[in-house]
């Protein structure tokens, strides 16, 4: 065991040494190392912090991780396809702990109107209490309040949509939607407040009144159009939806946010694919540049090879001493790229303004800052794919390193 | 007869180390490859965008009211819209043209009531300018002036159980703040995918949504297809020099103002795929970096002799970069024959990814990706793969300046 130990320790020392043998090329090579894996996670980090931002307003959208309501609501979102407000062994098992919050809600599309202009709007009636954990509307409030109880009788507008209205807050709105016997019913609001978003179409399409309010003006009693719940980790939805499918009534309709949006599933989806394809492009490319070093460093060493091998050293350690070789490289290149990559993501995470090209992200989905977001597993997938395809790639050389036949080696100039 | 000598010397001395050779032209083919092809789908998708959202509805061109674009509102509307918009076929002498008028209301049908955009159009020209009319899944598109007829999207349809032959009745207030209203028999029912105008769009004929909402002859928009997105700007200046001093109370609006989010989502997708291919050409050029010094570190002896025998430095750096281009000009020419080819196949058959279909919907492309071939997106890749192999080439070469013969000559 201790032969073994100090036979490793020897060929580390070789490795170590053999590579500065030739500083100009181990430089030249550890600097290409650096750069990919530096662009490999800088990258990653970018990406992983848009989707991320994606998710998050995507879901604030929805809003929510799961939601309940009448099978045909998704597709036709009128008022005739109500609920009601969950009880027995739904109600329960959404009081259960892994329910972070949950609320009721009715949507309904409606029509507003000022004194001057009329739009159709995706009219909300909310339990104010959640909604900041729902639809973080209420932080987002840039005039006037949020709506404070169930049965407040404001309305809260986006400042886009007070804007085509030329409306401000304080002043009265008529709102005009249908109730299930498709008789109009309308009344006036008071706008209490204005909030902001980040994407515009939803500045402009939703507005928030109270529930109890809205139930008032629909006549539909206490029911309600969905069950909004949001669970503490949208990642890992799975267990919580599972419990919640089970405790749903038969005649309502469960979903998951990846099943409602599939734009949002699939670029939660794609995102692990997009950093694998990316790391393995930049590996490839620093590939050649790593078995040509292996190559040359063989090929300059054929005498000594030789040599060594005609002095006893087995062919078996020759291929681990290249091995180590390209192992100490890659290690040396691995952590100078983490490095770097880490120094330049940790100063960008407080935020990179992209308003410049704001209407374009929000098209994709995303806000107008970025928040690169530097995650151990992708940090993990970067090094872990160099180290493999790293070794994977250098045991040619090294093989061919050690079937050199000594007395030829020998003599070789 | 002397550069040929150093010709042949340079592509001698390539291959005094075949494998080396190969490994870096290698590293050049490969990131050709893959530049050629993610600049062709690039180039492809961004144009299909463009294509797809502006032909759909927009149009490349719009006259509109100076205010109508940042506040949608039916008072800011151009006067006698039909002559201007005909005034403007014959002087460009260009058919695709078509004026538009937009207004607000609430669309019920005998079981729903939806908010609903309705869209007054010329039904003669409106086909020109965009796709809509041709995507008419049920039905059948407007009659030119016929009245009372409407053509509403497929979601809008199905939201208010309506389908062509049904009445539908709409709500909402005119040019003069007077109540519009109106009952028509829906024709026809348009599927475009574009979840926006499935859900909230009705087209009626210009004429008959006039009358309704006491426009007056007003309308808001004269829409202007170009017959090539290259001639835009042309066509743009063109109708500029028409407009003549009517320009406080017309403005031109070019596609990038109408559809901002457009070109910001091409920037914003251009700028990553730049900071990727930068990455790969950087890694290239180290490759060659290597190579090259390598090569000249191990003729230290080789050059030393060559020197005392009186070749100028200049001379030899001159050999070490002719070595560079000739080994580029291989990576090139390899690259570009292996990138044609790769994406010359998938511009045939087209190629797509999983979850590449609930992004297509989102960017209005089609469910497969065509990369499009062209001498740009053969050659930019390229092109600056070996500007970069050169560039890297030249600390190698300077290096020989520092040679001194005597000592080269004794290096091992």
């Amino acid at each position: 065991m201790r032969a073994l130990g100090q036979q490793f320790n020897t060929l580390l020392t070789l490795s170590w040494r053999n590579l500065w043998r030739n500083h100009r090329r181990t430089l030249i090579m550890l600097g290409a190392i650096s750069v990919g894996v530096w662009a490999m996670i800088f990258m990653t980090a970018l990406m992983r912090g848009m989707v991320d931002d994606m998710l998050d307003q995507g879901i604030r959208n929805l809003p929510g991780h799961i939601q309940i309501q009448h099978p045909l609501f998704l597709d036709d979102p009128s008022v005739v396809n109500n609920i009601p407000p969950p009880d027995g062994a739904l109600q329960q098992a959404l009081n259960q702990p892994g329910v972070k919050r949950w609320a009721t809600r009715i949507r309904v599309p409606a029509v507003i109107a000022s004194e001057r202009e009329s739009r159709g709007i995706n009219l909300l009636g909310v339990e104010p209490a959640a909604e900041a954990d729902l639809s973080g509307i209420p932080t987002q409030i840039s005039d006037g309040r949020f709506l404070d109880s169930n049965q407040d009788e404001g309305i809260v507008i986006g400042a886009r949509l007070a804007r085509d209205l030329e409306t401000r807050l304080g002043k009265r709105v008529v709102v005009m939607s249908q109730d299930p016997d498709n008789n109009i019913s309308e009344r006036g609001f008071r706008i209490v407040g204005i909030y902001r978003a980040e994407i515009a179409a939803m500045e402009e399409f939703n507005v928030y009144a109270a529930r109890d309010t809205l139930q008032q003006l629909l006549g539909i009693d206490n029911r309600v159009s969905q069950i909004i719940a949001v669970g503490n980790d949208y990642r890992n939805i799975e267990p919580l939806y599972r419990r919640l499918a089970a405790a749903t009534p038969d005649g309502l309709e469960i979903k998951p946010w990846y099943e409602i949006d599939t734009y949002l599933a699939a670029m939660f989806n794609m995102m692990d694919g997009f950093v694998l394809v990316w790391v393995i492009i930049i590996f490839m490319a620093l590939s050649f540049g790593l078995v040509n070093t292996l190559v040359m460093a063989v090929f300059e060493r054929v005498r000594e090879i030789g040599l060594i091998q005609a002095l006893g050293m087995r062919p078996r350690l020759i291929v681990y001493q290249i091995l180590l070789e390209s192992l100490l490289l890659l290690l040396t290149g691995l952590t100078i790229g983490n490095l770097l990559a880490l120094v330049t993501v940790k100063p960008l995470e407080s935020g990179l303004d992209v308003s410049i090209v704001a209407e374009g992200m929000a098209m994709m989905g995303a806000g107008s800052m970025l928040y690169p977001k530097l995650t151990l597993h992708d940090v993990v997938l970067a090094n872990t794919v160099v180290i493999i395809l790293g070794i994977l790639t250098s045991i040619l050389p090294a093989w061919r390193a050690a079937r050199l036949n000594p007395v030829r080696a020998l003599n070789t100039t | 007869m002397q550069t040929n000598v150093g010709l042949i010397l340079a592509w001698r001395n390539l291959w005094r180390h075949g494998r080396r050779t190969w490994l870096t032209i290698g590293a050049m083919v490969f990131s050709n490859t893959l530049l050629i092809f993610s600049i062709s789908l690039q180039f492809g998708s961004y144009d299909m965008m463009i294509d797809n959202t502006l032909h759909t509805f927009s149009g490349h061109l719009q006259l509109q009211h100076p205010r109508y674009l940042d506040e949608n509102k039916m008072r800011y509307a151009l006067a006698d819209i039909d002559s201007v918009a005909q005034d403007l076929r014959d002087e460009l002498g260009l058919s695709s043209v078509s004026a538009r008028a937009a207004g607000f209301a609430l669309a019920s049908s005998a079981e729903r009531s939806y908010g609903v955009q309705i869209l007054g159009v010329d039904a003669a020209h409106e086909p020109l300018v965009s796709t809509l009319p041709g995507l008419v899944k049920q039905g059948r598109y407007l009659k030119p002036g016929a009245s009372e007829e409407i053509v509403i999207g497929a979601v809008l349809a199905r939201n208010l159980k309506i389908s062509p032959g049904d009445e539908l009745t709409f709500l909402g207030s005119g040019f003069d703040d007077s109540f519009a209203a109106g009952v028509v028999r829906v024709v026809g029912i348009f599927d475009s995918g574009v979840p926006d105008l499935d859900r909230a769009m009705a087209q009626v004929n210009l004429g008959y949504f006039q009358q309704t909402f006491a426009m007056r002859g007003h309308g808001h928009s004269i829409v202007v297809r170009a017959s090539h997105i290259d001639e835009i700007e042309q066509l743009m200046q063109r109708i500029s020099a028409t407009l003549g001093g009517g320009a406080d109370e017309v403005a031109l609006r070019h596609w990038d103002e109408l559809q901002p989010g457009l070109r910001q989502a091409i920037q914003a997708d251009m700028t990553s795929a730049w900071f990727m291919y930068i990455v790969l050409i950087v890694l290239v050029a180290f490759s060659v970096l290597n190579t090259q010094l390598m090569a000249v570190l191990e003729r230290t002896r080789e050059f030393g002799t060559m020197m005392a025998l009186g070749l100028k430095p200049s001379r030899l750096a001159r050999l070490v970069m002719v070595e560079t281009a000739l080994m580029t000009a291989l990576g090139l020419a390899i690259g570009i024959t292996f990138g044609f080819f790769l994406t010359w196949y998938l511009s045939a058959v087209g190629f797509s990814y999983p979850g590449m279909e609930e992004m297509a919907v989102k960017f209005n492309l089609p469910d497969r990706m065509y990369p499009a071939i062209s001498v740009i997106s053969l050659t930019l890749g390229p092109g600056i793969v070996a500007v970069g192999s050169l560039l890297a080439a030249i600390y190698p070469a300077t290096r020989l300046y520092l040679l001194l013969p005597i000592e080269a000559m004794r290096a091992v």
